[in-house]
């Protein structure tokens, strides 16, 4: 039998959580309530968010910090490359029911890729509060994303002197992202880049980074730096002559606001 | 457990994670709300809560107490349709009806919070949703119908013929 617990503040949030063992959150509840229903996740505990207080954005300066359950339609209208690349998650429903940390903590579907903000956050090159085991930490988004399972609570970031993003056209009968690839230019100049869409979660592009300057051959090397599936929605065939596409375009969007 | 179904307030009995979906179908008998693909995909199972729309099926039920929910039998009532329902019945689109209460709440949705006729918009904002009958053209119509602001006979469809059957299915 599940306990349900619904949390009314983050701090009653995080004591319900503990260590996290036998927990399972919900947020928004579109990745996590078809494997309930079907009887896949049976829950010793589930921690449901709705109520905790950990939805807003909110600005410090140059930083930006976004609580873990804002829903993603919350973030249309941003700066790219978030606003874009949160604009282009499934449909307008979804995106007001799912949240960013439902997002961020999307595990990578066996039938089609999910977390795409995770490539947006990776290439502002974002930080996560969290909560769990050992208490609160703050750590970057790409440890996180290889962590055990945590409470995320917020995720920040400083505003980057340019932003864009790339995804590959779909249908409207498919609501999942194929790829995409978000890039900015950081205050100092820094280019950072990252793709989803891809076999694992979202992933920086450091051999593309290196080549910047060169945004054909930055494309061509971004292929070392990713691994793909095969999935509903599209081949790693596919995936292997578009990813190239994706990185010039944003590498040259990006040069073009300079 | 409360919850407000269309103005009625109702003690709900289900385990808190049972998805809204089959708490309206299974617990009160609101069959309106579709159980097309139980996983997000398709926009049969949409219902408002408090007003926006939102899948049923990916909702626990715990985490809308208190809310209003509103399905297509809120809307209107055979004798007195919304003009959502009307547009729908005159401009034909509905076939099997699978897609057409998440579609007809969908559409209310978009022309309340100010929706105009313009396709591509009407497009975005049912961008969720599938009609397996492929009725697009005709839904589109109907709902650029409504943001336009036009009346009809919902007894007549657009092609001047007398509806006879106004009923659906379960
Ligand atoms: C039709 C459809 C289309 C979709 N298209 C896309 C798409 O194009 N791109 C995309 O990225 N995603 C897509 N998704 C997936 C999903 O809707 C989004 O990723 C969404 O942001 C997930 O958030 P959620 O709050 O609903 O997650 P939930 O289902 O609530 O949770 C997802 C996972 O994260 C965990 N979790 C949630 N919040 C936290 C937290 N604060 N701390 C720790 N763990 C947490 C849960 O335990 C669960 O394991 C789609 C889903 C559907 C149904
Ligand atoms: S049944 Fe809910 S979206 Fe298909
Ligand atoms: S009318 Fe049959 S699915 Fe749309």
């Amino acid at each position: 039998m599940t306990s349900v617990l619904l949390p009314s503040s983050a701090a009653e949030a995080a004591a319900l959580y503990g260590d996290g063992s036998n927990v399972t959150v919900i947020a928004g509840g579109t990745i996590v309530m078809p494997t309930l229903a079907g009887g896949r996740t049976l829950p010793g505990k589930a921690l449901v968010l709705t109520r905790a207080g950990l939805a807003g954005i909110t600005r410090s300066g140059p930083r930006t910090t976004i609580g873990a359950t804002t829903r993603v339609q919350e973030l249309v209208g941003l700066a790219d490359p978030l606003g874009g690349c949160a604009a282009n998650v499934a449909d307008g429903e979804i995106r007001a029911q799912g949240t960013v940390g439902g997002n961020i903590r999307a595990g990578a579907g066996a039938d089609a890729p999910r977390g795409d903000l995770q490539s947006a956050f990776l290439a502002l090159d974002a930080v996560v509060r969290s909560t769990g085991a050992g208490g609160e930490r703050t750590e970057p988004l790409e440890q996180f994303l290889d962590a055990d399972q945590r409470l995320l609570l917020d995720v920040s970031f400083e505003e980057p002197a340019a932003g864009a993003f790339a995804a590959i056209e779909y249908p409207h009968t498919h609501a999942y992202t194929v790829l995409a690839v978000s890039g900015c230019r950081a205050q100092d100049g820094t280019i950072r880049l990252a793709a989803t869409g891809l076999a694992g979660h979202g992933a920086r592009l450091r051999s593309a980074e290196a080549l910047a300057s060169d945004p054909v051959a930055a494309g061509v090397a971004a292929l070392d730096d990713v691994a793909f599936a095969d999935d509903a929605v599209a081949s790693s065939w596919y995936r292997t002559k578009t990813l190239p596409v994706l990185v010039r375009r944003v590498l040259t969007q990006l040069e073009e606001s300079a | 457990m409360n919850l407000s179904v269309n103005g009625v307030p109702h003690n709900i009995e289900s385990a808190p994670l049972t998805s809204l979906l089959d708490v309206l179908r299974e617990e009160l008998q609101i069959t309106s709300a579709k159980a097309g693909c139980e996983q997000g995909g398709c926009g049969a199972c949409t219902v408002l809560i408090d007003g926006e729309p939102q899948r049923s099926c990916l909702t626990p039920v715990v985490a809308v107490e208190g809310a209003e929910i509103t399905t297509v039998e809120g809307l209107g009532t055979p004798n007195d349709l919304a003009p959502v329902q009307q547009a729908f019945t005159h401009h034909y689109a509905a076939q099997c009806g699978f897609c057409t209460s998440g579609m007809m709440l969908a559409a209310h949705a978009y022309v309340e919070h100010g929706g105009t006729e313009d396709r591509e918009a009407i497009q975005d904002a049912l961008g969720g949703h599938v009609c397996r009958c492929t009725g697009y053209v005709k839904i589109i119509d109907a709902v650029a119908a409504v943001a336009r602001g036009d009346s009809f006979d919902a007894t007549l469809t657009a092609a001047g013929t007398r509806m006879t059957n106004l009923g659906g299915v379960a």
